[in-house]
């Protein structure tokens, strides 16, 4: 699209609708940017850059028996997140084709692991418990989707070729479910690493993996010991291949359960009381149904959109326009690290370019913005920058492993030149395949920067939970849920309309 | 033959034009074939043999026992277990669970046989992406024979395996179905083994006749002149 842009004639090519679309994203973001505060409100943030890195440059253990106890609760909430969370993600899959099923998993998967937290919290405490639901349901929805997807593009001819008659489950058992199961291991594991991201940042609201601790030790300026933790957690990540291994994966499995069984001190009062009071909108609580709580209600409804939800909804997508073609235009400039195309020869310099990319893919955003907030101070700034940087990362990673596939004739230009006139235009169609495919993710994750006090949908929830307003955190959350699949079916009506391949990838 | 033609027949076509992705491929054709026959359909390649025995599968598909073309195996799974699917039907969804975990007696007891008449028993517990292609259509088969159906439906079944075990197959297939429906390229082995055959060209049914008033150079005939003008670049 870059090289067209300037013919004299109007440009007639194959890829009109990718520039159009394309443009569009990109001056929604524009106009995005004038309204969004970017400002950086740090009187001084060099100085608090410089504290970070001499930090980052000296880590120091605290005390290893809570690192190592913090580490092993991250690693256990995922592991057990991520198994109950294929289980239930399996089972919903093979009835993904009916609609409801459907709805339901791009429901579940709506609502980010930290706003399951929060509404898990008010009835099972920070338990065991709400670490492992918190998890397994967002994941079990991804997974289904996953999954079911996957059993739509197998071979349909084995199951074409069996006997018509009494049709069960077996059938699939036998046919799909083999013939998927491949590649739905392959994303299970790559699903299990962002689950140890969501396990660490359960930590930032109370749960005991390694954010309570990171969040702790940054908050008080420790960052000799936030750069020991966070050093522990991409250790962690890192090393994840070394030594899990599928055939100790039940080991694993019962070693996480009897450390750290999910249990919650459930009180049944509590409980009846938090779902039949607690989230029922206020006004209409203990009221007999009439006219007078019906206005009560609209005027409660009103002033919940006109304080909270319009300013969160239009913050939440703002601030996700900006990110979204800010790792756009990351992603396009982080592909060549990855690329045979550029690196050719080189294979250190390969090496070296995509180990900084999965580094910074492995950062969680949540993180990212929090360090980002510390030395910007609160703008939307560090949320744009860190949204760019982790998503980018993916999306530049997996566009420079894509890019491998082209074959260049000899006398191709190299360098910048070959960059934009001989690579950008044959990955542009899968960058934006990629880009759409991590939209809603980009999104989700923009409302609980909000947590953070970046005015996203996650500002107005965590405040609606601190002050113990439940019904309208609940609201909010389902406006957030709402937003997200709407986006969802924009992104798949996008791609569609687009013809941008989108087999399940890792993102 | 005569006896058969008095009863109600098995299928049935009348004045019927039936169509491969979205393209007619046969026109207007009429058919009935009764229980008993053992019918060879024959003609050179497109003319809408596999669309025909689709057609016959539609019609009554519970007494079908279907052995494609393309065989559609599940090519992680063992030929124990491609050739098990046939009966999936018949058993509860735990045995079959159970089963695909680590075959069962019973289960055994069904497939080890098929496989012997097959010659696939050295191969009864290697996944089918480890065999030949003649294996991959020996187990094919052995997923239609287990079914036990009345009627067998074969588009090309040993198209991949040599003339001699071809022949010893198609023994073994008519011996266990009373009625077969065979799409056939090798015209000896039609004569042979069906009595019945029926020619297709240009998308009309130009030949039905018994097989022993057949002679292999009638049916060769039909494959050259339809070669002839289906592709005429291939002629010389």
């Amino acid at each position: 699209m870059l090289a067209n842009n300037k013919t004299p004639d109007k440009p007639d090519t194959s890829t009109g609708a990718l520039r159009r679309v394309s443009l569009w994203f990109a001056a929604i973001a524009l106009l995005g940017l004038v309204i969004a505060d970017i400002s950086i409100t740090t009187l001084d943030p060099w100085t608090e850059l410089r504290l970070m890195v001499a930090g980052a440059l000296s880590p120091s253990v605290w005390s290893w028996s809570i690192l190592a106890s913090s580490l092993a609760n991250t690693f256990a909430f995922a592991l057990q997140g991520v198994t109950l969370g294929a289980i239930a993600g399996f089972a919903l899959a093979l009835g993904y084709r009916f609609t409801l099923v459907r709805a339901f998993c791009s429901f579940i998967r709506s609502i980010h692991e930290l706003f399951w937290a929060l509404l898990f919290i008010q009835v099972a405490g920070l338990s065991s418990l709400t670490g492992l639901l918190a998890i397994a349901i967002p994941y079990a929805g991804t997974l289904a989707k996953i999954y079911g997807e996957l059993f739509e593009e197998v071979d349909p001819l084995p199951l074409y070729n069996l006997p018509r008659r009494r049709r069960g489950l077996s059938y699939l058992f036998y046919t799909v479910v083999p013939l998927a199961w491949q590649p739905m291991a392959t994303y299970t594991s790559y699903r299990f690493e962002c689950a140890i991201r969501s396990s660490a940042i359960l930590g930032f609201v109370g749960l005991p993996t390694i954010g309570f601790h990171l969040e702790t030790a940054l908050g008080e300026g420790h960052y000799s010991e936030a750069a020991a933790l966070f050093y522990a957690l991409l250790f962690l990540i890192g090393s994840l291949r070394l030594w899990l291994h599928k055939r100790l994966l039940p080991l694993y499995l019962v070693a996480v359960f009897v450390y750290l069984p999910p249990q919650a001190q459930l009180s049944w009062q509590l409980l009846v009381r938090f779902v039949t009071e607690d989230i029922v909108p206020a006004p209409l609580r203990n009221q007999s149904f009439n006219s007078e709580t019906l206005t009560a209600f609209s005027q409660w409804l009103q002033l919940l959109w006109q304080q909270q939800l319009w300013p969160g909804l239009t913050n939440t997508l703002v601030l996700g326009q900006i990110g979204m073609v800010f790792s756009g235009l990351l992603a396009l400039a982080l592909l060549p690290l990855n690329s045979s195309l550029f690196t050719a020869k080189r294979s250190w310099a390969r090496g070296l370019g995509d180990g900084f990319l999965i580094l910074l893919r492995t950062l969680p955003e949540y993180l990212l913005a929090f360090v980002g907030l510390l030395i910007l101070g609160p703008s939307m700034l560090p949320a744009i920058l860190a949204l760019g940087i982790h998503n980018g990362a993916i999306i530049g990673h997996l566009l420079g492993r894509y890019s491998d596939q082209i074959i260049l004739r000899a006398d191709a230009s190299g360098g910048v030149t070959g960059y934009f006139y001989e690579v950008l235009p044959r990955v542009y169609r899968q960058f934006l395949a990629f880009l759409f495919y991590r939209w809603e993710v980009i999104l989700r994750e923009t409302a609980i920067l909000g947590i953070l006090g970046i005015g996203t949908l996650g500002f107005y929830i965590d405040s609606a939970f601190e002050t113990f307003r439940f019904d309208r955190a609940l609201l909010l959350i389902l406006a957030s849920a709402l937003l997200n699949s709407a986006v969802d079916q924009l992104s798949h009506y996008l791609r569609r309309r687009l013809h941008l391949k989108t087999t399940p990838e890792l993102l | 033959m005569s006896e058969s033609q008095t009863a109600e027949p098995l299928f049935r076509l009348t004045n019927q034009t039936l169509h491969y992705q979205g393209h007619a491929v046969l026109s207007n054709i009429s058919l009935s074939i009764h229980s008993g026959e053992r019918v060879a359909l024959i003609g050179g390649s497109g003319v809408g043999k596999s669309t025909l025995l689709a057609a016959l599968r539609e019609q009554l598909p519970n007494q079908v026992a279907w052995c494609p073309q393309q065989p559609g195996l599940v090519p992680m799974l063992s030929t124990f277990h491609n050739i098990y699917m046939g009966t999936l039907g018949s058993q509860t969804l735990l045995y079959n669970l159970a089963n695909l975990i680590k075959p069962l007696p019973a289960a055994r007891q069904a497939v080890e046989p098929i496989a012997q008449a097959l010659g696939l028993q050295q191969q009864l517990y290697r996944s089918v992406d480890k065999l030949s292609g003649g294996q991959q259509q020996r187990t094919s088969i052995g997923r239609a024979l287990i079914q036990q159906q009345p009627i067998f439906l074969g588009d090309e079944p040993v198209a991949h395996i040599d003339e001699y075990q071809g022949e010893t197959l198609l023994q073994l297939i008519c011996q266990r179905h009373p009625t077969v429906v065979l799409a056939l390229h090798d015209i000896d082995q039609a004569l042979a083994t069906c009595t019945r055959i029926i020619g297709l060209k240009q998308g009309a049914i130009v030949l039905d006749a018994a097989s022993d008033q057949l002679q292999a150079a009638d049916l060769a005939e039909l494959y050259k002149a339809n070669s002839d003008t289906q592709a005429p670049q291939n002629a010389g």
